[in-house]
């Protein structure tokens, strides 16, 4: 095998080299280091602050992760992926996860060879428009031309859209967040369309935020969630109930700041088992018994991550929506750990 | 009768391969060849048996399922039920149009700026030359992007063409300038509307006749026959002739404000534009190097014996020291149009969807089949490239001095 990696490498880099870790876990314990597919860079979601040091929501799955597997939540390389890298860079085995504001799709799940392990948040796209054009629906999009960030769903969803309203339109494919917004603010489109939460960041960012409307249509459902190869299940278990230990904190009132007073033990026998004071838990997905509370103290539970780096004090300004608890009316519904 | 006879032949030896001279470089030949055979069929082996442990298969299906996605030039009918393969049929021909367009227009900057750039006036050579040095040393992706922000930024929005006091005008009423594109009438063909294309089709074929048969006679009897009018009129005459006779079958199709775009018309892309635009005056700046190293490579023997024969410098420049100066210019024009073809990929920086924004981009992307895309698109490439090299070849030989 080693002889063929280095050769496999000639023709495609690092291909060769994924078939060979069929035991995720095992390879990342042996690196020390988790390496999470991450995007180049969305505020609130995933950037890298003043210091270099990437901050942000997605990034806060993937140190819990780590926190988890290692007991470390800054042993993660981030590897910045684009919307056409990033599923090559899993599959080859570059990144162990992803964790890039990717949609949950049935072909990305089955054809393209992904386990989706969760929701981390429920979004859906959206339209802007300036006030100033006197559109109240999308319905009255007939004949726009249309912006849109290429290589994402939300490219499929408008040509849907449009087609199921029998109306026309001009798409205007753009590469970044940052040229879509250059190209419409200049009137090089009439709509700027993507997800709901990219479009308020978006118009957080304007001058006059008060000139553009988001449009009350949502016209998809975007799932965005952390996924890994297909195939390595063992794997796939911890990154899913890592995601599940954050929401599942969030819902038992465990957060950073009593994690420590909690894992003292508690009355609760379902919080005794997240934090690994009761039962097996991490002994049977491979890792130490205080895992959940590793994952919980990386960044805090789900809403906390949720409020500092997206929430309604931040820039970005999104409110819970359909990603508050279910006790709250939301969809976040973490099983049982039992 | 001979008593002479030949000599026994000596038959073939296995050794031989490697002692004899005469064949010893064949066998070694034989034996890279095939070193370099089993070192591809091992790369590819791997990269099959690698890519199905990890559970992908190479598979070109996909090219036969629904694109579901719209694109904004489109040369022959697609939509978003059209399958894959159509789309990156689309990116093709938009590659292919977008070449063209640049090719052309660079050659003629180049030419143009190679032959000024050796002008005895001062002011015009050394324009040229800052032309030349400010558009080669800069990428040619930088060029792309400043003409397309320029374009968006300066032009007028189609909102800007409404209401009583616009800010914008269109020019004869007929053409539109927008940051989104250019628009320009379409000519619509009436019954009869054919028949006037395929005159003027003819006219052209009549020009090139009546141009061949006045050399003959240059060369035949030393006759002179005028060359400039007799075009314009073979070219243009018969054509609007037609065009009257029939009863005006040619109608054009004016673009109009409605709604949020301007409706009718042919709608030139913004990106489009900008691309052909950057391709061209890039690629023309080292296409005007190549011409001016072309006519410094003919002797300047040439000019003066063709000016002690009295030909005026115009003269000199088109019938001596360009025909002669063609065969350096040739070769490294070749491989600036097939540098024109392989940096259009750079279209996606403005969002013209070429073959690279199609099939390499948002198919690859909705599908996952990275690696089958960048197979078809390099393919595509070489494919397009050796095809422009062939064709450019035979032009080249047809130029060549002849030797005999």
């Amino acid at each position: 095998m080693k002889k063929s990696v280095i050769l496999g490498a000639l023709t495609v880099a690092g291909l060769a080299a994924g078939a060979a870790g069929a035991a995720t876990l095992d390879d990342v314990k042996a690196r020390g280091k988790l390496n999470c597919g991450v995007t180049t860079g969305l505020v609130g979601f995933a950037a890298p602050d003043a210091n270099g040091e990437w901050d942000g929501f997605d990034v806060g799955v993937c140190r819990a992760v780590a926190a988890a597997v290692l007991g470390d939540p800054a042993a993660v390389e981030f590897v910045p992926t684009t919307g056409k890298t990033r599923f090559t860079a899993l599959a080859s085995g570059e990144i162990d996860m992803l964790a890039r504001n990717t949609t949950w799709t049935f072909s990305r799940d089955t054809d393209l060879k992904f386990d989706f392990v969760g929701v981390n948040y429920y979004d859906g796209q959206g339209f802007m428009v300036p006030k100033a054009l006197g559109v109240s629906s999308a319905k009255e999009l007939d004949g726009a031309t249309v912006c849109i960030q290429t290589g994402t769903t939300t490219e499929l969803n408008l040509a849907d859209f449009f087609r199921s309203n029998n109306m026309e339109y001009t798409p205007v494919p753009i590469e970044t967040n940052a040229e879509a917004q250059q190209q419409y603010l200049a009137g090089a489109c009439d709509v700027y369309t993507t997800d709901a939460s990219g479009l308020a960041a978006t118009r957080a960012a304007f001058e006059a935020p008060g000139d553009h409307v988001v449009l009350p249509e949502i016209v998809s459902k975007e799932p965005l969630g952390p996924l890994v190869r297909h195939g390595d299940n063992d794997w796939g278990d911890i990154v899913r109930w890592t995601l599940n230990a954050l929401i599942a904190a969030e819902e038992l009132g465990v957060t950073s700041a009593n994690i420590e007073e909690l894992s003292a033990g508690t009355d609760n026998p379902e919080i005794n088992r997240l934090l690994g004071t009761e039962g097996n838990l991490g002994e049977m997905i491979g890792l130490d018994a205080g895992w959940g509370k590793a994952a919980i103290a990386a960044g805090g539970n789900y809403g906390e991550l949720f409020e500092k780096n997206i929430g309604e004090n931040t820039p970005i300004a999104l409110s819970r929506g359909l990603n508050a608890q279910w006790t709250d009316g939301g969809l976040l519904y973490a099983p049982p750990f039992r | 009768m001979t008593t002479l006879s030949d000599p026994p032949r000596e038959s073939f030896r296995l050794s031989m391969l490697l002692n004899d001279t005469r064949y010893r470089s064949y066998t070694f030949q034989f034996i890279a060849l095939l070193c370099v055979i089993a070192l591809f069929s091992f790369l590819g082996y791997n990269l099959v048996k690698n890519l199905q442990a990890a559970g992908l298969n190479i598979s070109y299906k996909f090219l036969g399922e629904t694109s579901n996605y719209d694109i904004n030039q489109t040369l022959i009918d697609y939509s978003s039920q059209s399958t894959h393969w159509r789309a990156a049929v689309v990116g093709v021909l938009n590659t292919l149009l977008v070449a063209f367009l640049a090719c052309v227009t660079a050659t003629i900057i180049g030419v143009v700026a190679g032959v000024l750039r050796l002008s005895k006036n001062w002011l015009i050579s050394k324009l040229m030359a800052v032309y030349v040095e400010a558009f080669r040393n800069v990428p040619v992706l930088i060029w792309i992007i400043i003409i397309f922000t320029v374009m968006t930024a300066v032009l007028p929005q189609p909102r800007d063409f409404r209401g009583e006091n616009a800010t914008a005008s269109m020019w004869f009423d007929a053409v539109a300038f927008t940051n989104r594109g250019v628009y320009i009438p379409k000519p619509v063909l009436e019954s009869g509307g054919m028949a006037v294309v395929i005159v003027f089709l003819l006219s052209i074929v009549g020009v090139f006749a009546y141009r061949r048969y006045a050399t003959k006679l240059l060369y035949a009897t030393g006759k002179m026959l005028p060359t400039g009018w007799p075009t314009l009129a073979i070219l243009f005459v018969p054509a609007l002739l037609t065009y009257f006779v029939l009863g005006k079958p040619i109608s054009l199709e004016m673009p109009v404000l409605a709604g949020f775009n301007f409706k009718g018309g042919i709608n030139i892309l913004g990106s489009l534009i900008a691309l052909w635009f950057a391709l061209a005056i890039y690629t023309g700046a080292f296409i005007a190097e190549n011409v001016r190293a072309g006519i410094q490579a003919v002797s300047r023997g040439q000019t003066e014996a063709a000016a002690s024969l009295g030909l005026r410098p115009g003269r000199i420049m088109n019938l001596v020291i360009l025909p002669q100066a063609l065969r350096v210019i040739i070769p490294p024009l070749i491989s600036n149009y097939l540098n024109i073809t392989k940096n259009s990929s750079l279209a996606i920086a403005v969002g013209y969807m070429d073959i690279t924004g199609t099939l390499g981009g948002i198919t690859l992307n909705q599908t996952g089949r990275a690696i089958e895309a960048i197979l078809l698109l390099m393919a595509f490439y070489l494919a397009i490239s050796l095809a422009i090299s062939f064709i450019m070849n035979i032009y080249n030989s047809k130029m060549k001095l002849k030797e005999r």
